[in-house]
């Protein structure tokens, strides 16, 4: 190869790869070794684990409180997911084809709770709902968190709605459709992928928000994420490790998902 | 109504539509604007209020007088600038070559790659975190493995390196995914230019590539130095005494009901950073490219 002509040329390319190698095993190995452990069949963290075993599994799936924790963050998440769905919808809609006053405003308004740091939107809902006398209320949370997806839906649809083809929903109209029903017979129809990988990404992120929650959480109101936090500051339980397998099922889930749901917008 | 009829061409149909065009605007976004207002908009207000508001009423600028006038607290945003510029440095020199291979890669690898980075990308902050208070701990896996082989435990918990190990992990995939999507629009035909006309690769990568990457450079750089003046769970979880960051001294102030009024104060300061930051990252790169679903 030419590339090898030089010695040079040679050692940055073999310094190159080393890099990327040990990148890569600081990106995949403590998701690695979260998984090992999760299946180890020591009473403790032992690394490397001794045995196989689904005791850890056993007990998160038996244990009442990860379970009801488990249900709640469920239960939150699609409500979050499915407010903010509803309404990013609506505004993409209008923040793409309408035009109106204040519309940059009004796009750097829907958006900011991306970019102001959570910490910070968490403590603004808690002084709210503190004031409203509904810490512990999971509608609390699930009002929260759909403000903080909000944005992720209205960028995903947005991007999928610039590339959907108007004229099909004009001839829709030309047709003898109203309006209405050309976009929910014509368009929700195609850019249905869009949606779909919008609600998936926005029931990740809200199944895996914990400031949110920490702070408005009571003790017979934690979500999982909050259920994991105050036990890892609490003692080192090996059931974690399990819990966090789960949490990374669903992430490989949602992004295999997902990547299914881009081949499918492609074909369209 | 006429826009339905069957027989209005669809010029009319659009102009019938035009008339009414800011009701309609409005009644689409006004389910999304009552949420922001009533639970970010209003709130964000109220943390702005509290911050200068005065014990017995009306208004004073004490909350943010106590920032500056307490060492400790000075000290607190220091740890957290020192923090964050190492994370953000630690990222770009993790992060360059990835991208770099992301791009120039062949299509089966780049995949691999970017299969991982993903992964790491989508997986809970929280509990990629856990996953080093496992590998880090006195008892923790690197240390197991340590003491198999015979060599002294490391003490890399509760102290600076474990938040900078558990930063820098949290943070690399946005460095890695901000830097690709900038690479990925670099003209390879520029690279071939350079080496038909005499540049070894490492001369067309110093000279054409590395300067048509800077855009990406900057904006991995600021992306991740903002994101990480406000990071709370892995400094929280990994780090000691001495790397209180200011998210932590903003959570302690709410959660034990000690002072909302200088926890808002804090937050204020925070944010104004955060705008700065991300002003600045409109200029150099554009806030769109931060918007584009990167995957």
């Amino acid at each position: 190869m030419l590339r090898l002509a030089s010695s040079g040329s040679f050692w940055r390319l073999v310094a190159l790869w080393a890099a990327i190698l040990l990148s890569l095993i600081f990106l995949l190995a403590p998701i690695a070794i979260i998984v090992a452990l999760s299946f180890s069949a020591a009473r403790y963290l032992q690394f490397p684990p001794p045995g196989f075993s689904l005791q850890w599994y056993r007990e998160f799936f038996r244990n009442p409180d990860w379970m009801s924790s488990l249900w709640l963050s469920l239960r939150i998440a699609l409500g979050a997911t499915a407010t903010a769905l509803l309404l990013g919808l609506l505004a993409a809609v209008a923040l793409v084809r309408e035009r109106f006053p204040a519309k940059t405003a009004i796009y750097v308004l829907v958006l900011a709770p991306m970019i102001v740091p959570t910490i910070i939107t968490a403590i603004a809902v808690y002084f709210l709902f503190a004031r409203l006398r509904m810490i512990g209320s999971p509608i609390a949370m699930a009002l929260g968190q759909a403000v903080l997806v909000l944005p992720l839906v209205v960028i995903i649809v947005s991007a999928t709605l610039q590339g959907f083809d108007r004229r099909l929903e004009q001839a829709a109209i030309i047709l003898g459709a109203s309006p209405l029903q050309a976009f929910l017979r014509v368009t929700v129809p195609m850019i249905a992928p869009g949606i779909a990988s919008a609600a998936l990404f926005a029931f990740l992120s809200s199944f895996d928000e914990l400031l949110i929650p920490l702070l408005l959480s009571s003790p017979t109101t934690m979500t999982l994420p909050v259920r994991i936090w105050t036990s890892v500051i609490m003692q080192i339980d090996p059931t974690i490790t399990a819990v966090s397998s789960f949490l990374i099922a669903l992430a490989i889930a949602v992004l295999g998902a997902a990547g299914l749901l881009r081949r499918a917008r492609g074909r369209a | 109504m006429s826009q339905s009829s069957p027989f209005v061409p669809a010029t009319a149909a659009a102009m019938g539509r035009r008339s009414r065009r800011p009701p309609l605007a409005l009644c689409l976004l006004l389910p999304a604007l009552l949420l922001l207002g009533f639970v970010f908009l209003y709130p964000m207000l109220d943390i702005v209020l509290r911050s200068i508001a005065a014990p017995r009423g009306g208004v004073s600028l004490a909350h943010y007088g106590k920032i500056i006038a307490q060492p400790a607290y000075l000290r607190v945003f220091l740890i957290t600038f020192e923090i964050a510029l190492s994370v953000t440095v630690a990222t770009l020199l993790l992060g360059y070559p990835l991208a770099y291979v992301l791009v120039t890669a062949r299509r089966g690898i780049a995949a691999a790659i970017m299969a991982c980075v993903l992964l790491a990308f989508f997986t809970d902050v929280l509990v990629r975190t856990y996953a080093w208070l496992v590998i880090l701990g006195p008892e923790g896996a690197l240390n197991q493995v340590l003491r198999a082989l015979g060599s002294a435990p490391l003490n890399l918990l509760y102290n600076r390196y474990g938040v900078l190990l558990g930063m820098c992990y949290a943070l690399l995939p946005y460095m890695v995914l901000t830097l690709y999507s900038v690479m990925r629009g670099i003209d390879r035909n520029l690279l071939q230019a350079a080496r038909n006309l005499g540049a070894s690769d490492w001369r067309a990568f110093r000279h054409v590539f590395l300067p048509l990457s800077l855009p990406g450079i900057a904006g991995g750089s600021l992306l991740v130095f903002i994101l990480a003046i406000g990071y709370f769970i892995t400094p929280r979880l990994l780090g000691g005494a001495g790397d209180q960051m200011i998210a932590m001294v903003i959570e302690q102030q709410v959660e034990l009901g000690v002072d909302w009024g200088f926890a808002s104060a804090l937050a204020i300061v925070l944010l104004a950073l955060t705008i700065l930051g991300f002003l600045l990252y409109d200029r150099l790169v554009g806030l769109k490219s931060l918007f584009e679903s990167k995957i």
